[in-house]
């Protein structure tokens, strides 16, 4: 079929981005409880101050402040993976992505629509929850092969299709946002501005979980060796060319996928999501990290942020946005219409 | 398995006698015995599990959980032998002309009503009677294109028409799935037994649909229009629009300009030709019916009377689902086709007759009393089975509002081995719905939907009320 629906493009792209959400939400979660393990006892103060930029990272901080007296350990992980009143936490991002998918589930193949409800089913059963509290890695690493699947089905039996293509453009939105996020986590050990000059040994393991969080922690080790300093930590994840979750490698992605959408040649654009990710890209592909510690890692990302906002929000207006109009406007333009008649 | 299997007195489908099985089972039950009761415990469970996880679902209205269940699948076929099915498909052939003749003079000439076969007063006191479509011509003449009609067998095996769904009939989706599970499930049945395919009714479906496409359009375009999402039988508009390869559509997918139909897509608006509705007439445009629909297309009824676009059904065949038009049925095959209905209808009384209603409130507690437009076993008054309480609230009931009611004594449905836990097998009532499909010609693939009241003793097979299903098999042959 070579007709696409508005609303299945739109659903096509938001089930990509919910799967991607869960994923990310599942290994930061992970690396973090890892992470704790590994270190000394801490008071609550010190608690909350490891977990509450974790929290922040998401972008749900101030709702997490209403619902949770304390950053704790519990709380925060309650409120990714379990707390339907987050529409983020990790059970609210696979119900909404099996939502999309349900939508569209004559559009996505059988297995991929299988593999989501699987995930949806596990969760809404009390072993979820039981395999949470016996063996969080465990649950983690369920969540964690589901979006894996998810990934590979979409690429080894789905037509590469424009259905594909807004599946590929919902996904690397996604991770691109989640990578700074993930990379600002560590910002208040930062200058405001500038590279810094020493990197105390906790300093280090934070960045390191950070590393982990994308999933990077070999790649890194196999080009730097083990030395973790954020400067290379920050160029890995935003300049990257060959890291698949790095800034650039998922930018070059997404704008690959709107050209392949529209047909339209590199260097050109027919719609300002091209526009956009064209700029992007190619502010991307001549920075050097440098630039980006003088402007200051946490400003960076948050205009990076916001960028990745816009190209969704052009995306939304070229293709899926075509006036829904007002039923109530639409019943007097009929009306109109059957007088004239 | 089967061994101690008692009909208790019932019209078995499978066993004449609690010793003797009917000819047409006898391979299937030989075959049938060779599986350990561990197998098929093991098989029962591995299909519950795949038809949770593929979404073969139905959602509960009224949950707020948003709950989607299961249709409970019993392993147990139905069998139909080569001759019953001719019958059948006979009697139902027959029916569907003449509910088509009937729509057809009905929003014409109303002959039948100037020739005083049906009162002009049912007509006009018929919920779905649609006066706004007197004089509008429909493609082909088809009103029904697909038709749901449900059969049951009485007491002594014979067959008879309980009602025809000429609206939205739902329920093909399972009749295909059920037998995907089967032959996954028992492939050796399959191969020894000789049971006629259903797997092409997408495409009998689609050409249906084609076949009523706008004069002088070459390569009609051709969508489902779902509710959307929480409808009950979204997983059925799902799998039929991608059986069939067609874009299924929301209300809001379409827009209409100048009395044509478009759908929003990605590169902008395209025509769409024939659309197969799985919304009720009352949702498919605000600006004709419920003005507080927000499922359906303002303008789309224009569009259908300037003969832009399609639809399937037509408007206007609820008329023919009120249960007080079930009773003119056989007149109308007498009158319309100068036959004898094939199939005859279960005896009915209608309440405001006034002979009727007075044997109707004598004999409450002996008969089947239902509203004239509920389904879904809503409604419904078993007598037998009902509280004083309840039968002096449909005395009150009818004796208010006669035009609503009709009555029809208790058939005790004919029952089926069922499997009831732990490999053990009882007898369930059982009905069934064929598709049949009206295009061209008629067609009706060779099967349906078996519904089984899983509830000892229940006559409501209805998958609200606890009923569950059971593949059905049309035998090539005989035995």
């Amino acid at each position: 079929m070579s007709t696409m629906l508005s609303r299945v493009a739109n659903c096509l792209y938001w089930l990509a981005r919910y799967i991607e959400r869960a994923d990310n939400t599942a290994r930061i979660v992970d690396v973090n409880l890892q992470l704790l393990l590994e270190s000394r006892r801490l008071d609550p103060t010190q608690l909350a101050a490891y977990w509450m930029p974790i929290v922040e990272s998401t972008g749900d901080h101030e709702l997490f402040a209403t619902l949770y007296p304390q950053a704790t350990g519990e709380a925060v992980t309650e409120f990714l993976l379990f707390d339907q009143r987050n529409g983020n936490s990790l059970t609210s991002s696979v119900a909404a992505g099996r939502e999309n998918a349900r939508m569209v589930r004559d559009q996505v193949p059988a297995e991929m629509w299988e593999e989501i409800n699987r995930l949806y089913l596990f969760f809404r059963s009390d072993k979820a929850r039981e395999l949470w509290e016996s063996s969080p890695f465990d649950f983690l690493q369920q969540v964690r092969s589901s979006a894996l699947t998810f990934v590979g089905i979409s690429y080894a039996s789905t037509p590469h299709n424009e259905g594909w293509n807004f599946i590929q453009v919902g996904k690397f939105i996604e991770r691109a946002d989640k990578t700074t996020r993930m990379l600002d986590i560590r910002h208040a050990s930062l200058p405001k501005r500038g590279i810094p000059a020493t990197v105390s040994q906790a300093d280090a393991l934070g960045w390191s979980a950070v590393l982990r969080s994308c999933s990077a922690w070999d790649a890194y080790k196999a080009l730097h060796g083990s030395e973790v300093h954020p400067k290379l930590v920050a160029e890995y994840l935003l300049l990257s060319d060959e890291f698949p979750r790095s800034l650039k490698f998922c930018v070059d992605r997404l704008d690959a996928s709107l050209r392949h959408i529209s047909g339209v040649a590199p260097r050109r654009f027919s719609n300002d999501a091209e526009r956009l990710s064209g700029r992007l890209l190619a502010e991307l592909q001549y920075s050097k990290i440098e630039e980006v510690f003088e402007i200051g890692l946490h400003d960076y990302v948050d205009q990076v942020q916001a960028r990745l906002n816009q190209i969704g929000d052009a995306l939304f207006k070229t293709y899926i946005f075509q006036p829904y109009v007002n039923i109530e406007d639409e019943i007097l333009v009929q009306q109109e219409y059957q007088q004239q008649q | 398995m089967l061994q101690g299997y008692d009909p208790n007195g019932f019209f078995d489908e499978m066993f004449a006698t609690p010793t003797e099985v009917r000819r047409h089972y006898e391979r299937f039950r030989n075959l049938f015995e060779q599986i350990s009761p561990a197998e098929f415990d093991e098989r029962r469970t591995e299909v519950d599990l795949a038809f949770m996880r593929q979404g073969v679902t139905f959602n509960v209205y009224g949950d707020s959980q948003g709950a989607e269940r299961i249709f409970p699948f019993d392993l147990v076929p139905r069998i139909i032998s080569a001759k019953e099915w001719e019958y059948l498909e006979r009697g139902l052939i027959q029916r569907i002309t003449a509910l088509n003749l009937f729509l057809h003079d009905l929003y014409h000439e109303q002959r039948i009503v100037k020739d005083g076969v049906i009162p002009a007063y049912y007509i006009l006191s018929a919920r779905h009677f649609r006066r706004e479509f007197v004089q509008v011509k429909v493609p082909k003449d088809i009103y029904i294109h697909i038709c749901g009609t449900d059969l049951i067998r009485g007491g002594d095996g014979s067959w008879m028409v309980l009602e025809d769904n000429g609206r939205t009939p739902s329920g093909v989706s399972y009749v295909l799935e059920n037998r995907q599970a089967m032959k996954r499930t028992f492939p050796q049945l399959f191969e020894e037994t000789g049971v006629r395919p259903v797997d092409h009714y997408p495409q009998e479906l689609l050409k249906t649909l084609q076949h009523i496409a706008p004069g002088g359009v070459a390569d009609p375009t051709v969508v489902l229009l779902t509710p959307g999402v929480y409808n009950s039988a979204y997983f059925e508009h799902t799998y039929l629009a991608r059986q069939m390869g067609i874009q299924i559509v929301e209300g809001r997918d379409l827009l209409v300009r100048d009395a044509r139909v478009f759908m929003r897509t990605t590169k902008g608006l395209q025509p769409v030709h024939v659309i197969y509705r799985r919304i009720d007439d009352d949702f498919l445009d605000p600006t004709v019916f419920r003005r507080d629909s927000v499922l359906g297309v303002p303008g789309l009824i224009s569009a259908y009377r300037a003969g832009n676009v399609s639809l399937a059904n037509s408007v206007g065949t609820g008329v023919a689902d009120d249960k007080v038009m079930y009773y003119f049925v056989p007149k109308m095959i007498k009158y319309y086709l100068d036959q004898d209905p094939i199939i005859p209808n279960v005896p009915t009384y209608l309440a405001s007759e006034d002979s009727d209603r007075k044997y109707i409130l004598e004999n409450l507690g002996n008969l089947v009393v239902k509203a004239a437009n509920e389904s879904g076993g809503y409604g419904m008054l078993m007598g037998p089975k009902s509280t004083k309480e309840e039968i002096e609230i449909f005395r009150g009931k009818i004796e208010e509002d006669p035009r609503n009611y009709i009555a029809q004594p208790m058939i005790s449905l004919s029952t089926h081995p069922t499997h009831v836990g732990d490999a053990k097998f009882e007898g369930r009532h059982v009905d069934l719905r064929p598709f049949i499909l009206y295009g061209e010609k008629p067609v009706i693939v060779p099967g349906g939907l078996t519904r089984v009241a899983l509830r000892k003793g229940s006559l409501v097979v209805n998958s609200s009320q606890g009923g569950g299903s059971k593949d059905t098999w049309v035998l090539f042959g005989d035995e």
